[in-house]
């Protein structure tokens, strides 16, 4: 018992990683609100980047800087991946807002039931167009 | 002979010529008289480079093509072999008739989309040429599809909704038997064999065995669906509903002929005669065809529309060749290539006679023809000979197939299926010659009601406006009619010259 | 000195070019700028594949840092021929896209559509070229996001572009993360981000948990990104609100990219040796492949927007692809590898013919179609062609696929999967005889002035249906690069290694 607590505290980063993740990935399913789903992609995006970053950590390491003082240093690829990673979680989050401005100019809603319906009911209109 | 043709150029020539053909005739699209005349003219020329071929191969001298490679290891290619060669002659020499017989139909009729009709045969033409002269499977394969291709646009010519519903049965049944059975039985093949070019004697012996031969030779004969075996023969009657010149295309020229004619490559070049009756695999595949020949012939006999009762007697008759190649024997074999020819020039006749009647007098349906044959004596004349060649009877040439064909019964063990040609001789008596007899003896439609003074007959004709049809359409009719009596004389010929491809 | 840097400049010339596109701010200059860099990228290619036929793997150290350490552009056999691909297809549609987006987007905002593409093209080259695995994220990125707003750009045709888009956005996103999550754990694992390096690290540490988690969730990115059934929900609407040229575009490259990288997960970094591996292949892709086929091909059958009908006809030759993978087999591989090939030729053809006619009629749904056999001879007849291709019939190279689909499936003792395969090819032949049907044989409706589409848009169109013709006569070409493309990952994942995973 004591075993598996220690093994469950040992391994917090990725329990909250997960949990990042799973909240992410429901909400961005569950809600129907355009933002909102924007918002919980951007969640999931983020605990991929902590779970990067945590795993990057050496325990008592530093600063990947080379002062000839310590020898143990954290993992910097992974920082660097991120940044990378980043970068691109915030291109997608701009390019998703835009989006989201422009179906509202078109649809007059974010919703996604409300876009929703105005897209059935156009494509009713195309098959009576046949 | 001719200077500098040899005989690799003269198989290229039989495949080019009408493709060329079809681009004449394309070009010549507001000229008629020309158009026309390229289309005989070109069909002369192909039928006399097959005959030249067919001289050189007797003088010994083969000619074989490799073009591009299809796929790694599988060229298209073509050779001459016999039974190739008497496939395209009579192909060849059938459409020029067919062709002076499309001329006279189509014009009597008045259609429209002429010159897409006079394409698409010469495209289906080298479809044709392309399945006779094939070297291996995967060009017959080819040239096959082509084939149901380019026929699709000759059924569908009236596009009446009627003739959309036949073409749309007929493309889709052809090319689904094709990619469903006639594919995977070739990759399967070719897995197994290493090759699939034509061997006499076949590729398989040793590759493969018992249940897994029986399975891959059902395969074969489902997949050639132009053979038309039950359950797939539905397409044929469908096909009814184009002009008649290209029903009697479909029956007696090309695409049936096609399939029959795969099946006997299938059977002597794939499996080869030996194999198969060591194996034993083609044994249920008699049944499967015997079965088909009967219900086709029953159902011919119920069949009151002349070009529905010729579609199955099609059916049945050709229901004799994949059974004579399932019989695997050797005579079998000889009496399904005869049966090739005499059913090509029989068929044909039919077929024409059929179309005359209807130029003539406008008439489909057998009860109707009745006492035509004395308004039009040459036509029923021809179709009567040609009948009796389908029947079988001597001195005709069904007499030569009929008799291959029970002989390879017998070598065979399968003394059964001499009862059954027996038994479909007579049916075929029983749908065929009701349409003469009716035409010959019985008055004419309307003349039984009223009192019939001697005079009054010729008022009835004159009436009715039935004369002959015209010259384009009986003349040809005319010709293969006696050339299907005629070429029983030619029978052991033609067996001679195809036994040695057989096999010891 | 120029061959030396040619791997790289392949992706780079587009990714240069395509700023400039913006900054030029005439339509004109810009498509001169697509079309003479995916030109440039088409010859790139064809130069690598032949000196990788014949010299064989090619190994490029961005800024000559050498891996595994550096960004590593590895070409082999495979890639190669992917990149071959992707340039052929971009090439045809830059030249069809002038006249085609001329009428879909407005001339202010075609140089960004340039930038876009651009963008988007030099992403999927560099997906493929790439050897870092985190590079390969970067890259299809890269490509994933201009994807994004090229679809969106269909908006002022029809706003359901914006929302297919957001969607595709979201699918999308979702899936390259997934594909960073699973990166992440395999690089906790192994220490490396190049594909070769982990390859040989995984070999070495050998099948544990966190590398099955790995896996799965970067087989589940690559999912998405490549429409495996059931995950392919973005797609059809993606294709059909998007312009017609980015359409043609997508179906010939995007998830024929998606393929490639899955391929090489797959078989390099990982190996059907692993159980998981192989497990996946069999009791995932080939019931999905097949379901993929039967379910999306009936869908299609069903459709009346055509654009609508050729994208779910996608999702089932996606299917087919996955059946190819699932052998397991180098018969199989090449199959996928030709099928990779010969559906973006046939399927880029048929959806540039579907191009010609919004460029005439504004529309694509079926009723447009009647009567167009006579009034667009030359589009319907690539049509036709495509649609031929697409059922299989010999000479063309759909046929060509098909032929190794079944010899694979053969090979593999899987006989109900051949004549599944067959089958699935038939029902092609309805959805397409309906429109052949309409097109030839239904008169066209009252006062239809509708003409032939312009040369330019013409030219393109027969370049790829000539050569679905020619390489389906001759496919000597293709089928020997898709077999060293599939000996490439099949037998030599990575050099060195090649006595263990040897046949």
């Amino acid at each position: 018992m004591v075993m598996e607590y220690n093994f469950i505290l040992a391994h917090y980063n990725y329990w909250a990683v997960m949990l990042l993740m799973a909240v992410g990935f429901y909400v961005v399913v569950s809600r129907g609100n355009l933002i909102k789903k924007i918002v919980g992609l951007n969640m999931f995006q983020v605990s991929v980047f902590m779970l990067y970053i945590s795993i990057g950590k050496v325990t008592d390491g530093t600063a990947p800087i080379l002062t000839g003082k310590t020898e143990v240093f954290s993992n910097p690829l992974p920082h660097v991946l991120i940044l990378t990673a980043i970068v691109v979680g915030v291109a997608t989050t701009a390019i998703g807002l835009a989006l989201a401005v422009r179906i509202h100019e078109s649809y007059g809603t974010i919703e996604e039931d409300e876009i929703l319906v105005i897209d059935r009911t156009l494509e009713q209109q195309d098959a009576r167009a046949q | 002979m001719i200077e500098g043709l040899t005989p690799e150029l003269a198989l290229g020539l039989t495949l080019l010529l009408p493709g060329l053909g079809a681009l004449v005739i394309g070009v010549a699209d507001r000229f008629p008289n020309i158009r026309e005349t390229a289309s005989l003219l070109i069909a002369t020329a192909l039928c006399g480079t097959v005959v030249w071929l067919l001289m050189n191969y007797l003088a010994g001298a083969t000619a074989q093509l490799r073009v591009v490679q299809m796929l790694p290891g599988l060229p298209i290619s073509f050779f001459v072999e016999p039974i190739g060669l008497i496939f395209a002659l009579v192909a060849s020499a059938l459409w020029i008739v067919i062709t002076v017989y499309s001329i006279g139909y189509m014009r009597s009729k008045n259609y429209p989309h002429q010159t897409r009709f006079y394409i698409c045969f010469a495209l289906a033409m080298a479809s044709t040429m392309g399945i006779a002269f094939a070297g291996n499977m995967i060009t017959l394969f080819l040239f096959y599809e082509m084939l149901t291709l380019s026929t699709y646009p000759l059924v569908l010519h009236h596009e009446t909704d009627a003739a959309k519903r036949g073409a749309r049965i007929y493309i889709s049944v052809l090319l689904t038997t094709s990619i469903l059975f006639f594919l995977p039985a070739i990759v399967w093949t070719w897995w197994i064999a290493g090759t699939l070019d034509f061997t006499p004697g076949g590729i398989l012996t040793g590759k493969i065995e018992g249940p897994q031969a029986a399975i891959l030779f059902a395969l074969y004969l489902f997949g050639a669906g132009k053979a038309a075996l039950m359950p797939f023969h539905f397409w044929l009657p469908a096909a009814m509903v184009a002009p008649t010149p290209v029903s009697a295309f479909l029956h007696a020229v090309a695409v049936v002929k096609a399939g029959v004619f795969t099946v006997l490559k299938v059977g002597i070049y794939i499996f080869g005669v030996g194999f198969l009756s060591e194996t034993h695999a083609s044994e249920w595949m008699i049944w499967v065809a015997a079965v088909s020949l009967i219900i086709a012939s029953f159902v011919a006999l119920r069949k009151d529309e002349l070009k529905a009762r010729l579609a199955y007697s099609t059916i049945a008759q050709l229901a004799y060749v994949t059974l004579g190649v399932s019989l695997a024997s050797v005579m079998g074999m000889v009496g399904g290539v005869l049966q090739l020819v005499a059913h090509a020039l029989g068929k044909i006749t039919l077929f024409m006679c059929a179309g005359a009647i209807y130029v003539a007098s406008g008439k489909r349906n057998i009860s109707e023809m009745r006492g035509l044959g004395r308004l039009m004596p040459f036509t029923f004349g021809a179709f009567l000979l040609a009948a009796l060649s389908i029947i079988g009877i001597p001195p005709s040439g069904g007499a030569w197939s009929k008799w291959f064909l029970m002989i390879g019964a017998a070598d065979s063990g399968q003394q059964v299926m001499i009862g059954v040609w027996m038994l479909s001789s007579v049916l075929s008596v029983a749908y065929l010659i009701p349409v003469v007899a009716r035409g010959f003896f019985l008055p004419l439609q309307g003349e039984k009601d009223r009192p019939q003074p001697q005079g009054q007959e010729v008022s009835t004709i004159s009436q009715l406006r039935v004369r002959e049809a015209p010259l384009w359409c009986v003349v040809p009719a005319c010709i293969t009619g006696v050339l299907s009596v005629l070429i029983y004389f030619v029978g052991p010929a033609i067996a001679e010259f195809v036994l040695p491809v057989l096999g010891p | 000195m120029m061959l030396a840097h040619l791997p790289v400049l392949e992706v780079l010339v587009p990714l240069a070019a395509a700023p400039l596109c913006a900054l030029l701010r005439r339509p004109l200059l810009a498509w001169g700028v697509v079309m003479a860099s995916t030109t440039f990228a088409l010859g790139g290619s064809l130069v690598l594949l032949f000196q990788v036929l014949s010299n064989g793997v090619i190994s490029y150290h961005i800024g000559d840092w050498a891996p595994p350490w550096g960004i590593e552009f590895r070409l082999d056999a495979a890639n190669s021929f992917v990149l071959v691909l992707v340039s052929l297809v971009g090439t045809m549609c830059a030249i069809y896209g002038r006249k085609s987006v001329e009428r879909e987007i407005s001339p202010e905002a075609q140089p960004l559509f340039c930038t876009l593409l651009l963008l988007c093209f030099a992403g999927m080259l560099g997906v493929t070229s790439t050897g870092d695995a985190f590079n390969l994220f970067v890259f299809l990125e890269i490509s994933s996001l201009s994807t994004y707003v090229l679809v969106a750009m269909g908006a002022s045709r029809d706003k359901r572009a914006l929302t297919a888009a957001f969607t595709y956005l979201l699918v999308g996103t979702i899936g390259a993360t997934f594909y960073v999550i699973g990166l992440g754990l395999v690089y906790a694992l192994t220490g490396t981000l190049n594909m070769a390096d982990m390859a040989l690290r995984i070999t070495d540490i050998g099948d544990s948990s966190t590398l099955r988690v790995g896996f799965a969730f970067i087989i589940i990115g690559f999912g998405l990104k490549l429409a495996i059934f059931p995950l392919h929900q973005w797609l059809p609407n993606a294709y059909t609100y998007a312009p017609s040229m980015v359409s043609a575009f997508l179906a010939g490259t995007a998830t024929k990219v998606a393929v490639y990288a899955s391929l090489r997960f797959l078989y390099t970094v990982f190996s059907p040796n692993l159980h998981f591996d192989a497990q996946v292949l069999q009791t995932l892709f080939l019931p999905l492949g097949l379901a993929a086929i039967f379910v999306a091909s009936g869908v299609a059958i069903f459709q009346s927007n055509i654009k609508r009908l050729l994208a779910y006809s996608s999702v089932a030759q996606v299917g087919y692809i996955l059946v190819g993978v699932s052998f397991a087999n180098i018969t199989g591989l090449t199959a996928t590898f030709l099928h990779l090939f010969n559906h973006a030729i046939m399927k880029s053809g048929l959806l540039l013919a579907v191009g010609c006619v919004v460029y005439r009629t504004g529309s694509c749904s079926i009723s447009t179609f009647r009567g167009l056999g006579h009034r667009m001879p030359w589009t319907m007849a690539a049509f036709v062609i495509g649609g031929l291709s697409m059922i299989g019939i010999p000479a063309t190279v759909g046929f060509i696929s098909k032929w190794y689909l079944v010899l694979g499936a053969l090979e593999r003792g899987w006989w109900p999967v051949a004549f599944a395969m067959v089958a699935g090819s038939l029902l092609a032949l309805i959805y397409f005889g309906r429109i052949v049907e309409a097109a030839y044989l239904q008169p066209s409706p009252e006062g239809n002035k509708v003409t032939e589409a312009p040369l330019s848009m013409l030219a393109p169109l027969w370049v790829l249906t000539i050569s679905c013709l020619a390489l389906g006569i001759n496919s000597e070409f293709t089928v020997s690069s898709a077999r060293a493309a599939a000996n490439a990952l099949f037998f030599d994942p990575h050099p060195g290694l090649s006595m263990q995973v040897g046949p």
